[in-house]
């Protein structure tokens, strides 16, 4: 059977308006961001200089048919405030609003919620963004595709090791014309290696009445209970088991992407350029070195320029304070108001607004929290995970411990004290040495 | 270690010094060689084919030894004290018998052999009990010792113990005093224990105000106890000490901290490197940024 669609172009030649989506979730999610989600909401945390978001955007506003940007979620009001602010000065041909969710609808309940505004100018076509993931958002070639097979949903994909993908959303398609064929949310058994990126493109006049079907099927037919097994709710990667309970709840890849998959002219655009999940904290280590490598190859002027001590990418804020014996990177990401003393190495990792490294101290694969203070010789690392691991978390003697060193807000690591695979909560004083522990 | 001993010998009118080594003697022959000049001494090598245990090594150098009728001392390398050669030739020439070991008091004797003195006698050795369950005594066999020549004549040409056979029999026929050390002792055998009794060392230098020892004034040192060999180099914003012994011709590279431990010659440390209670061995290299602890010991490259 032929899957290919006859090629309409309009009749101007152009596509219609097109707006993007960006789901921020809300206070209650990204607990496994922790320690840093307590002081600064994930979409916002900053990650080679940038929130994770800016990234997102930056991305939206290489498209040129993108003029309106809804941030979607159940954050308060203020919390994004002046990141809207600062980006519509940066992104001047973007119209950026917060809508605000007051209970958490899932997120084609969310979509659906704000039908009216997202809908209003009659968009043809609209980008939804998890805002949880690092990749290079390969929009226009999505948009690309959609023209050339009439699609009425694109969604990105990349490929994992086999083992990693049952954690994921995975899709099988027909391998000549990328038409999918089939869509799983976290399988229990192998069904493919090519799996959901969090990244889609939907046409208006389809994402609405699919996510009203899905709405009144689920009023026909309440869901059942999760068949899945412990083992696999453990690995749970998309979605908190709550959600699941409540019946309100519309999500995207549990409720629409199969049935889009069965039903309508769904394809996938398969990237080949990296892709991370940001769930944890330990994975912005990662996200990191990702972006900083990508704004390295684009040839990004925001860099430090690589010397002798400075070893790219690396990118240091014009404010921060950096001693010229310290040596940096790669992929190390220096915020605001740092101090970086003598003789200081780091290493694969991220130090936060206004914290302070004193000299001859050593930090690998770690986060430094807003304001920490590190000692004299002091170390805190973490330990490197492979560059294909999508998992933040490695076994040491038998014990699972978080790969990467992170110290939440305002922590202090005395003199010579070293640190090593633990997750710091804020405002904790580490005077003495520890590893693979949780300080709480 | 074994020119500290020497150093002490030297200083209390002891004229040949017999090495009894059963490997690589030529690695040590090199340094006796200045030695002998520096001090002024025959220092002679006797090479056991096969070991000879403790006591057989004295009869293979009998010759030197039964060279006048001098007495001898004995000295296990791996000890290190303060030690007090005159004191201890005074104490064996007034009391006339045959042996005198040096005895240092101990918080946990049952872990050694403790000395018991004869009733009533405050020198001469009664018996030797090995881990004693019960408290017999706190003085120890500190591993040095004073003989006269006739002492030659209980040992054999045999792999045997000076502890187990010599000195009971020495003990049987009354002859053999014990001599309380004074100040620090330490059994060195083990890299750990090398490293406790070179602070141990480094804190009696310091009590003694010894010039070897590296002046407090130098911005570098940190709590004392520094010493450093003058053809070793440091670099800048250094933090040494407290109980560091920095050999010959060891590099110390800018942003280094160092406590509690021993460079061997021609080793080097570099930059912001940390390092605490830790051996680096002869010509080992420890990288910018590397932080050792704990007792490594870095072979020779």
């Amino acid at each position: 059977m032929s899957l290919q669609i006859p090629h309409h172009s309009k009749a101007n030649g152009n596509t219609g308006a097109t707006k993007a989506v960006i789901l921020v979730g809300g206070a209650s999610r990204g607990t496994r961001f922790r320690p840093l989600s307590l002081d600064v909401p994930k979409p916002l945390f900053d990650v080679a200089g940038h929130p994770i978001i800016w990234h997102c955007l930056t991305a939206i506003s290489k498209v040129p048919s993108i003029h309106e940007v809804y941030l979607i979620g159940y954050y308060e009001e203020h919390v994004f405030r002046d990141f809207i602010k600062d980006s519509s000065s940066e992104f001047p041909d973007l119209s950026i609003k917060y809508l605000r969710e007051y209970q958490a609808l899932g997120t084609a309940g969310g979509l659906y919620h704000f039908r009216d505004a997202i809908l209003k100018g009659r968009p043809e076509n609209i980008f939804v963004l998890n805002s949880d993931v690092c990749c290079s958002f390969p929009l226009n070639e999505m948009l690309q595709l959609t023209q050339e097979r009439r699609a009425e949903a694109v969604i990105l994909g990349t490929r994992v090791s086999e083992d990693a993908a049952s954690n994921f959303g995975c899709i099988v398609s027909d391998s000549h014309t990328r038409r999918v064929l089939h869509y799983v949310e976290k399988p229990e058994s192998y069904i493919s290696n090519l799996i959901n990126c969090g990244v889609y493109l939907f046409r208006a006049d389809v994402l609405f009445p699919s996510i009203r079907t899905a709405i009144q099927r689920r009023a026909d037919r309440p869901r059942l209970g999760s068949y899945r097994s412990s083992e696999n709710l453990a690995s749970s990667y998309m979605f908190d088991e709550e959600d699941t309970q409540k019946n309100e709840v519309i999500r995207l890849e549990q409720d629409i992407l199969g049935e889009m998959a069965d039903t309508n002219l769904f394809f996938v655009y398969e990237t080949k350029d990296f892709w991370r999940q940001i769930k944890t904290a330990g994975s912005a280590i990662p996200a990191n070195a990702l972006y900083l490598q990508k704004a390295q190859q684009s040839g990004s002027s925001e860099l430090a320029a690589p010397s002798a001590n400075i070893k790219a990418p690396v990118f240091i804020h014009p404010t921060a304070n950096v001693h010229p014996t310290a040596v940096l990177g790669p992929n190390v990401s220096i915020g605001p108001r740092v101090t970086i003393g003598p003789g200081v190495r780091i290493k694969e990792s991220i130090v936060l607004e206004d914290a302070e490294v004193k000299h001859d101290a050593c930090i690998l694969y770690s986060i430094i929290g807003w304001g920490s203070r590190v000692g004299a010789w002091a170390r805190v690392e973490g330990t490197p995970t492979p560059v294909t691991s999508h998992n933040t978390s490695i076994i040491k003697n038998g014990v699972k411990v978080q790969a990467i060193t992170i110290l939440g807000k305002e922590c202090g690591v005395g003199d010579e004290v070293r640190v090593q695979n633990c997750i710091c909560l804020p405002f904790k004083d580490l005077k003495r040495d520890v590893s693979n522990e949780v300080i709480m | 270690m074994i020119l500290h001993q020497i150093e002490a010998l030297a200083a209390a009118g002891v004229t040949d010094i017999v090495l009894a080594v059963n490997y690589r003697p030529e690695i040590m022959e090199k340094y006796l060689i200045e030695y002998e000049k520096e001090f002024g001494i025959n220092i002679s090598i006797s090479i056991e084919a096969e070991p000879l245990g403790t006591a057989g090594p004295l009869k293979l150098a009998e010759k030197v030894l039964r060279k006048d009728d001098a007495p001898f001392f004995v000295l296990n390398s791996d000890v290190t004290c303060d030690y007090p050669f005159k004191e201890l030739a005074a104490f064996h020439k007034s009391h006339g018998d045959e042996g005198t070991i040096v005895v240092t008091k101990v918080e946990e004797p049952s872990k050694y052999g403790v000395v018991v003195h004869k009733p009533g006698h405050p020198s001469k050795i009664d018996r030797f009990v090995e881990k004693p369950v019960e408290f017999v005594g706190n003085r120890i066999n500190a591993g040095i010792y004073i003989l006269s020549p006739s002492a030659l004549d209980r040992i054999e040409l045999r792999p045997t113990s000076i502890e187990h056979e010599t000195f009971p029999a020495m003990v049987r026929d009354g002859q053999l005093h014990s001599f309380d050390l004074e100040g620090f002792w330490m059994d060195v055998g083990q890299p750990k224990d090398f490293l406790t009794g070179t602070c141990l060392y480094l804190s009696s230098l310091a009590k003694k105000q010894s010039k070897l020892l590296t002046p407090t004034t130098e911005p570098f040192v940190y709590g004392g106890n520094v010493l450093i060999d003058p053809s070793a180099k440091i670099g800048k914003n250094c933090r040494i000490g407290p109980n560091v012994t920095i050999g010959p011709d060891v590099v110390v590279g800018d942003g280094v901290r160092l406590q509690r431990c021993v460079l061997l010659a021609g080793s080097k440390v570099k930059d912001h490197a940390w390092v605490k209670s830790t051996i680096v061995g002869w010509n080992s290299v420890v990288g910018r940024w590397a932080r050792l602890e704990n007792v490594t010991v870095l072979g020779m490259t």
